[in-house]
């Protein structure tokens, strides 16, 4: 069974991206066991992206006032998401609100890790601030272990 | 406050495309205040076209929305090619039609179901609506997909496509890459004729009124990408004229700006406006369908416009399955130009009624000045006489059910606000 990576954000908006590089750094180093996939702020692509599979990570960035690099970990399988920290936006269906759309249409995978990775500088241009580079490099180096051949993080 | 004095505000409308709140006051048993207001910061995109060059008109303004990015292309496209004289081939033209359909489609269906459905069926929300109705959500879902198809493949992505051009494409699909679009599709129509059935089946609100409907009409489809504009009241006009017969002011508690008739009037955009204004040009499923969902040839209920969107939803699929099937490609994907001095005007219908643009261009190609009237601004008038309308004759409703029904009443326009805050306004406080 792959594991499918989701990385959440817009890599032109700075921490935003982090998502986006936790996934993309995950892919080179799992190679094959994992099947990475970034998406932007379309709730519905989501929703796709969950459907059909038994076990996924997504990687997203936050703003819920705590201290930047924080990573708030939630087993979405077993407990609904709070919809405040993970709204990327007004228009449209926001992350934790995909994974409650699946969850009710029952087409929530088995196990889902969700990671969310505060951030501190969303503005426009690329790469990451101090504090969320070092988190998000923890991560991947804790993913790429845990999400390797023998697999606990998503036991 | 007095017992007779009462204030009913919604501070964050949700489900509707943006930021926007709703204010109504009631006053020893009158009703003083129901103002739509919208707080969405503007945005300026009139101000940066000025010195772009007339070709980027299209790509700068189909950033202005997410939902409905196709019908900006559309508009400025038209606005430009009236100015320089670009009658686009027929492969094209069918073509953006096609594209207008895959943008109709996935529009209508996202507000019809994930956002005004949930109103009708007591649920705060599509996802708690999902929990019973899974089913219902799945289908609109792959409905919905299907328009989304339409647009990646002749957008060349789905949000903010990319590939249209003054005069053309950059690029034209082949037939061979077209056809893979048409199962789901022909699945959809199917689907959407099934779903109008329960939908017909709501408990409507008795509610109706004797609209100005505005839309464009064409002399032989029904309004997308093309025609004069056109009211029940009479109005026969070129979209060069637009500009005659409705205008922009400023109230206070927008950052969009209203639209009026030359006397004053409030009119109404949007699927009712269209549907009232070119019932005789419904394609043959799309008659059908109304016909089944017990639809007049004007409906005047501003509720049941959730069914005169799936009987659009109808039409736009039926429209692209004859699209792609008759599609031959042409032997260029774009009418040459060269830009010239002048004014273009461009309407087109939006999902949500007419969006109408208007540039003047210098003789180098540079926009001096852009105007571009978003349909949710015009219809702002009309959402808040219908709000008038409504709660007058119910003031002795508490305030939950009024609140309810009001919250129910603007999501009838599936109001973009996003597209409409564009009024400029900025505040100076010296001390």
């Amino acid at each position: 069974m792959r594991l499918r990576v989701l990385g959440i954000g817009n890599a032109a908006r700075r921490d935003d991206g982090v998502g986006v590089w936790v996934a993309q750094v995950l892919a080179t180093r799992l190679g094959d066991d994992a099947d990475v996939r970034v998406l932007g702020d379309d709730g519905f692509a989501l929703l796709d992206a969950l459907a059909d599979i038994e076990a996924a990570i997504l990687v997203d960035a936050v703003q819920s006032g705590a201290a930047p690099g924080t990573v708030h970990r939630f087993d979405a399988a077993a407990q609904a998401l709070p919809p405040a920290l993970l709204r990327c936006s007004t228009h449209a269906l926001g992350v934790a609100e995909a994974v409650e759309l699946a969850r009710a249409l029952g087409q929530l995978p088995a196990r889902l890790a969700v990671y969310g990775i505060e951030g501190a500088d969303f503005g426009i241009g690329q790469g990451l601030s101090g504090a969320v580079a070092t988190a998000a490099a923890g991560l991947v180096e804790e993913l790429a272990v845990e999400c390797g051949p023998r697999r606990s993080v998503i036991r | 406050m007095t017992d007779a004095t009462r204030t009913i505000d919604v501070n964050y409308l949700a489900r509707v495309e943006g930021e926007g709140a709703l204010h109504l006051a009631i006053d020893g048993g009158q009703l003083t205040a129901a103002e739509l207001r919208i707080f969405e910061p503007p945005r300026y995109f009139e101000a940066l076209l000025r010195g772009r060059d007339c070709r980027e008109a299209p790509d700068i303004t189909a950033r202005i929305c997410g939902i409905c990015p196709v019908a900006y292309l559309m508009s400025a496209c038209a606005a430009i090619e009236d100015l320089c004289g670009v009658s686009v081939p027929a492969p094209v033209a069918d073509l953006r039609r096609l594209l207008y359909c895959g943008e109709w489609i996935e529009s209508h269906v996202l507000h019809m179901f994930m956002l005004h459905l949930p109103d009708f069926l007591s649920y705060p929300d599509a996802v708690s609506m999902a929990r019973d109705h899974g089913d219902l959500v799945r289908t609109a879902l792959r409905i919905k997909k299907a328009g989304n198809g339409i647009v990646a493949l002749l957008g060349g992505r789905e949000i903010h496509p990319i590939n249209v051009r003054i005069g053309g494409f950059y690029r034209l699909p082949t037939r061979a890459e077209l056809a893979p679009l048409r199962d789901e599709l022909a699945f959809a129509l199917d689907a959407m004729e099934k779903a109008l059935g329960p939908l017909a089946a709501l408990d409507f609100p008795d509610f109706e009124r004797d609209y100005t409907f505005v839309a464009l009409r064409h002399d032989s489809e029904y309004p997308m990408g093309r025609g004069r504009l056109v009211s029940n009241g009479g109005v026969d006009l070129p979209v060069a004229r637009y500009d005659d017969y409705l205008t922009e002011h400023h109230v206070r508690h927008s950052t969009s700006l209203h639209s009026r008739t030359a006397d004053g009037g409030v009119v109404h955009l949007g699927p009712l406006a269209r549907y009232a204004l070119n019932h005789d040009r419904l394609t043959p499923r799309a008659r059908a369908a109304a016909q089944a969902a017990g639809l007049p040839a004007v409906v005047r209920n501003p509720f049941r416009s959730i069914l005169v969107r799936g009987i659009e939803v109808v039409l736009a699929l039926e429209e692209a399955l004859r699209l792609i099937d008759s599609y031959v490609p042409g032997d260029t994907p774009a009418a040459a130009f060269e830009p010239r001095a002048g004014t273009g005007y461009g309407a087109t219908e939006a999902p949500r009624g007419v969006l109408y643009h208007r540039y003047q261009v210098d003789a180098t190609g540079l926009i001096t000045d852009a105007k571009i009237v978003a349909p949710t601004s015009v219809n702002q008038a009309v959402i808040e006489t219908d709000l008038r309308h409504y709660v007058e004759p119910r003031l002795d409703q508490p305030d939950e059910a009024l609140r309810a029904v009001c919250e129910t009443a603007i999501r009838n326009y599936d109001p973009c606000i996003s597209c409409s805050a564009h009024f400029l306004k900025l505040t100076v406080e010296r001390r």
